[in-house]
């Protein structure tokens, strides 16, 4: 029996420690960032593991910090929900983002009796401003000449920690009511008029489950995963859109620049759900730096290879998370294509 | 030479702490520096403004130091009715009996709860029944996060109290029944007064604990950046908005945020000095 356990034990290590993908190696790569799709992420690299053989830690520390930790050359790739700027992409080396999948901000709410909601993005605006304060506020019934809403006063709920969903949610308000944008604009944490806060995706969505007539917008990883009810949102084409898996990769099927660098809030496709967004992993063009090896830098490629393929973007929407569209990704593969090693290129896929 | 090694490792556990004490002092100085510089002292702590948008970065203290303050001024009066009778059952009237010791089991079983525990039971059982009962449209706030540090900080100042009112002589007690006196008056005249400032300092430690108390108002205050403007308004304490904000914060709100959390920490320790100077009056009178 104990040989058994010691034998099965010796295998696993076996399996896991001396597999090396034909080639090269096993490598040990180690990334950080967004938090936001990091339980997809820990299920990608865990398969990838299985698959390559190479080692992957993910630390979900934001995106800020991820981006610093990339430019303090520490790690071998950062996650974010946010794009790099103009500006903060010429403070560092170049750098190629590779968008992984893709999410959306839904607007959770707590009414009695009221099964379908729709809204539309200046009423979104309003509400969170605090210039729509009842339910059954002539604007919002006019939009849902259906429901039967209550005389009662609408609670916004919104997040109190600084988060990508808040950047996300008030980008997408900062372009659609001009009013939003001049008062609050868009950001990680904002200092929102009215309402009240909850810390973290739970923290709002308990708070909305636990208050009558509240609304707060949730990362739709986590209302997916624990069927909050939502709203549908009014998108630039006039159709009320809920947010599924199809509707938010519809959103990035319009032109996206060739550097994936784009936010994909109020998109003009049709059928798309408009508060969608990508996330991104970044990698330097050039890869070696502090040290690294060409093992390293292949493995890199490899794992963001991986991540593009259509196996692990089946995961994606497993895991509640919205699929690439196939343009994202055929452009992401061509743009690691340029990843070089001492000015070599290292992928010839 | 053995004493000699008993020593020196006496001295260096010993110093530890106040080593420990004044690291985190200095470290929580020079990472706030950035805030005090930029904004000024005075302007740090009477500003209302808390905009974190890039290019308008605006911090201020005022809302979070007035949260704590409601927070925790309202804590200590809804404590009172229900700490004083606990130490006045356990010191006076049931002195030394199985009642008082199993009474004051289970309030100091009280402070052994984690604070998120009360938080939980905050936002799932007591944040309802404000809403149902329309005192708190919005269920969270000032007064639902005071109402549940008052029960957290009941031990706290029930149990040192009631140490308090033990020591009062029986001689004088005893003095004061001889003269004709009613239970009633013995506690107003000769209790009230004997222990006074021990009863006080027990409160004013119970107020420290809760002025830095985080996890529970985190749940329960509603985490608004704007200073309480009723007891039902929602709100922020210095410790909630540290806790809420420090995760993604860089640059200057990082150091605002630590300026906050050194001013929490002068206040605390402040609070904590006078009650231990009470109470040393205390047990000389």
């Amino acid at each position: 029996m104990i040989l058994m356990m010691v034998l099965a034990i010796a295998a696993v290590m076996m399996s896991c420690g001396s597999k090396s993908n034909g080639q090269r190696e096993a490598q040990e790569l180690s990334g950080a960032g967004a938090t936001f799709p990091q339980p997809f992420y820990n299920a990608v690299f865990e398969k990838f593991a299985e698959v390559h053989g190479d080692i992957v830690a993910y630390g979900g520390v934001g995106s800020g910090s991820g981006v610093r930790n990339l430019s303090d050359k520490i790690v071998d790739f950062a996650g974010s929900d946010a794009f790099l700027s103009d500006k903060e992409m010429s403070e560092m080396d170049a750098v190629i983002h590779v968008p992984t999948c893709m999410g959306a901000v839904v607007l959770a709410y707590n009414l009695d009796g009221v099964e379908e909601l729709n809204l539309s993005g200046e009423l979104i605006a309003d509400i969170f401003a605090g210039n729509i304060t009842k339910w059954n506020d002539p604007r919002i019934v006019a939009m849902n000449p259906d429901v039967q809403l209550p005389d009662a006063t609408v609670i916004p709920v919104y997040r109190s920690d600084g988060s990508g969903t808040t950047y996300v949610f008030t980008d997408y308000l900062s372009k659609v009511s001009e009013s939003w944008a001049s008062n609050y604009g868009a950001g990680k944490s904002i200092s929102f008029p009215v309402g009240q806060a909850g810390k973290g995706n739970p923290g709002v969505a308990s708070i909305i489950a636990e208050t009558k007539n509240a609304i707060g917008y949730v990362g739709s990883e986590y209302a997916f995963a624990q069927n909050i009810p939502y709203a549908s949102v009014q998108n630039q084409n006039g159709e009320l859109v809920k947010p599924t898996a199809e509707s938010i990769s519809a959103s990035a099927s319009g032109s996206i620049p060739d550097d994936t660098r784009t936010s994909i809030t109020n998109s003009d496709a049709s059928g798309a759900y408009p508060i969608s967004c990508f996330t991104w992993l970044i990698i330097y063009k050039e890869q070696n730096y502090a040290k690294r090896t060409k093992e390293q830098a292949i493995a890199t490629i490899d794992l963001l290879q991986y991540v593009l393929s259509p196996e692990a973007q089946k995961l994606a929407s497993e895991v509640h998370y919205a699929p690439l569209p196939k343009k994202a990704v055929d452009l992401s593969l061509q743009n690691l294509k340029a990843v070089t090693f001492d000015g070599e290129p290292l992928s010839q896929k | 030479m053995k004493e000699k090694v008993y020593n020196i490792l006496l001295y260096v556990t010993a110093a530890v702490i106040p080593i420990l004490c004044g690291g985190i002092f200095y470290a929580l100085c020079t990472d706030a520096y950035g805030a005090f510089q930029h904004f000024g002292f005075f302007q740090f702590i009477t500003s209302t403004d808390w905009n974190s948008t890039p290019g308008h970065e605006q911090y201020g203290a005022l809302p979070f130091i007035t949260g704590t303050l409601m927070t925790t001024i309202l804590a200590l009066i809804f404590c009172i009715p229900f700490s004083l009778p606990v130490a006045m059952f356990v010191g006076e009237y049931f002195k030394g009996t199985v009642v008082a010791s199993i009474l004051s089991t289970i309030t100091d079983l009280l402070a052994g709860i984690p604070s998120v525990i009360y938080g939980l039971w905050g936002f799932f059982t007591l944040r309802p029944l404000l809403m149902a009962m329309n005192i708190s449209p919005q269920g969270s706030g000032v007064l639902t996060a005071s109402l549940v540090l008052a029960i957290m900080i009941v031990p706290y100042a029930a149990s040192l109290s009631a140490e308090f009112i033990k020591m009062v002589p029986d001689d004088l007690k005893e003095g004061a029944y001889s003269l004709g006196a009613t239970r009633a008056e013995v506690i107003r005249r000769i209790i009230f007064p004997v222990a006074g400032s021990g009863i006080f300092s027990s409160y004013i430690l119970a107020l420290g604990r809760a002025v830095c108390e985080t996890m529970t108002v985190t749940m329960l205050i509603g985490n608004t950046n704007n200073i309480p403007t009723s007891v039902t308004a929602t709100g922020n304490s210095m410790a909630s908005i540290i806790a809420n904000q420090f995760g993604e914060a860089d640059g200057l709100k990082l150091s605002s945020l630590i300026a906050i959390g050194l001013i929490l920490f002068l206040i605390t320790a402040v609070i904590n000095v006078i009650g231990k100077i009470m109470i040393k009056k205390a047990r000389i009178s």
